[in-house]
């Protein structure tokens, strides 16, 4: 049905009609109202809550100490994910040290996400799905192509790199700053002869929470595994939720699990003295 | 094949050149057991550059051989390997910084020599910086992942004389860090030169046939 907008008056009382629609896939602002909080997040603290559908993507700087959670609300997200030092970004996520240095290529509660300066950035308090990704990266346009007949930002199955790029570009950043990423949610497994073995392991609730260690900045993309071999672009719907918390302590037991999570952490609590 | 340019890159140095498309790109392990970290980038946009996870997406395998596309950012072919006498090359292990060695083997080696301090020495030199870091191959370094997940450096596969050669898809800026890391296997605790060859095919139609 066609509406009469033929003056700026129709227009902006059209525009002021859609005032307080309410959709899954949105943020909720003020954060203060958000609904159906989880008991333990403490909502006088909460900061951020956001819910992403397939292909939806988010970004914001979390102040050290504060905690983000994904909520993998029906077991089917594919959360990628950047992280970069806030105040100077040219400090980044490196997945190699990430793996490297903690000696193991999987992710979990206890693990660090490491920059390439030796600090930590964020670290994994929970993990009730410890099946993700540290492999296989972003998809791009011409691997969603591939697939699905397009993968332009502009189509219906925007990739993972793009999604990364126009997140960066708000921050005055570009896409020499896209570094190889993770993927929370998907699994990646190395057989003995080096292959890859994809598999969606999650469950609907399932859950990652992460510490920023320093100011962070985070940017999330909801967009399908690359290696998801499902012939149409599906990802679940995915919950952010982040609040103020307390700075990590000297006696936390997440910092002093190895040698080398210690001197992650002490090389990151000498850039705030 | 015409050989167009060979040189051998002294111990813990860094280096870079173009290879064009069409032209092979071939690394000789001099000694035996020296990891070559590497990187590639678009000549004409080297914001597209060599990408670890889109190359491990593309083959569904961690290790590079004979076969392997060496793949861009963008999902472009960059190189072909179409040669190997080593059997696999990582490209899952990053390259070694002061920072990380500090991590992993302590803040007494924070001054010791390192990969990413030849990377962004070399990318300096052609008006790059440390945004252009990116993932990197370690030729003839040699990193498996076992069942539980448990990954790390372990003794070579490679010997004296081992080498690696790739075609170019597409014209190509290389970047290497001839690696100086002695803390751990990678290059048997003694850093050695690797050589590294260019060559292309015949031309069709000689010089003088076209006075």
């Amino acid at each position: 049905m066609a509406v009469d907008l033929s003056d700026p008056y129709k227009a902006r009382a059209h525009a002021r009609s859609m005032h307080g629609t309410q959709i899954k896939a949105m943020p909720t602002i003020p954060v203060s109202n958000a609904r159906e909080l989880p008991s333990d997040v403490p909502k006088a603290d909460l900061l951020w809550d956001e819910t992403l559908a397939a292909g939806d993507y988010c970004s914001r700087v979390l102040k050290r100490g504060s905690r983000l959670r994904l909520i993998n609300l029906d077991g089917d997200a594919c959360v990628n994910f950047l992280a970069y030092n806030a105040d100077h970004p040219i400090e980044r996520l490196n997945v190699a040290d990430t793996v490297k240095v903690k000696w193991s290529a999987y992710l979990g509660q206890g693990k660090l996400l490491l920059s390439d300066m030796g600090r930590v950035l964020m670290s994994i308090t929970t993990d009730t799905c410890g099946q993700h990704d540290t492999f296989c990266g972003a998809s791009n346009a011409k691997t969603n192509a591939a697939k699905y007949g397009d993968g332009q930002n502009y189509s219906p199955h925007p990739n993972a790199r793009d999604r990364f790029t126009i997140a960066l570009t708000k921050h005055g950043l570009g896409k020499k700053d896209i570094a190889p990423n993770v993927n929370f949610f998907k699994s990646v497994k190395i057989d003995p002869e080096g292959n890859t073995i994809f598999a969606s392991l999650s469950k609907a609730g399932d859950v990652v929470e992460l510490r920023a260690e320093m100011n962070v900045l985070v940017l999330i993309a909801n967009t399908p595994h690359v290696l998801d071999p499902r012939k149409a672009y599906t990802a679940g719907d995915l919950r952010v939720l982040a609040w103020k918390s307390a700075i990590t302590g000297s006696d936390d037991p997440i910092r002093n699990a190895s040698p080398e999570s210690q001197r992650a952490f002490e090389n990151t609590e000498d850039l705030y003295l | 094949m015409n050989t167009v340019y060979d040189f051998t890159i002294p111990a813990r140095a860094p280096w870079s050149g173009i290879v064009r498309k069409g032209q092979t790109f071939r690394i000789v392990d001099l000694e035996g057991n020296q990891a070559v970290d590497c990187v590639f980038y678009n000549s004409r946009d080297p914001a597209e550059r060599y990408s670890a996870p889109d190359t491990i997406a593309a083959q569904k395998n961690i290790f590079l051989t004979t076969g392997t596309t060496l793949m861009s950012n963008e999902g472009n072919p960059m190189l072909t390997i179409t040669a190997d006498t080593c059997g696999r090359h990582d490209t899952i292990g990053g390259a070694c910084s002061c920072e990380s060695n500090t991590l992993r083997y302590g803040h007494h080696t924070k001054h010791q020599h390192a990969c990413v301090e030849n990377f962004t020495y070399e990318l300096a030199q052609h008006g790059l910086g440390k945004r252009d870091m990116t993932s990197n191959i370690n030729w003839f370094m040699n990193v498996p992942v076992e069942a539980d997940g448990a990954l790390g450096i372990v003794d070579g596969i490679s010997a004296p004389g081992k080498y690696v050669e790739m075609r170019a898809e597409m014209d190509t800026m290389v970047v290497i860090s001839n690696c100086p890391q002695i803390n751990n296997p990678c290059n048997g605790f003694n850093p050695t030169p690797v050589r590294v060859i260019i060559t292309e095919p015949e031309t069709e139609i000689a010089p003088s046939a076209l006075g």
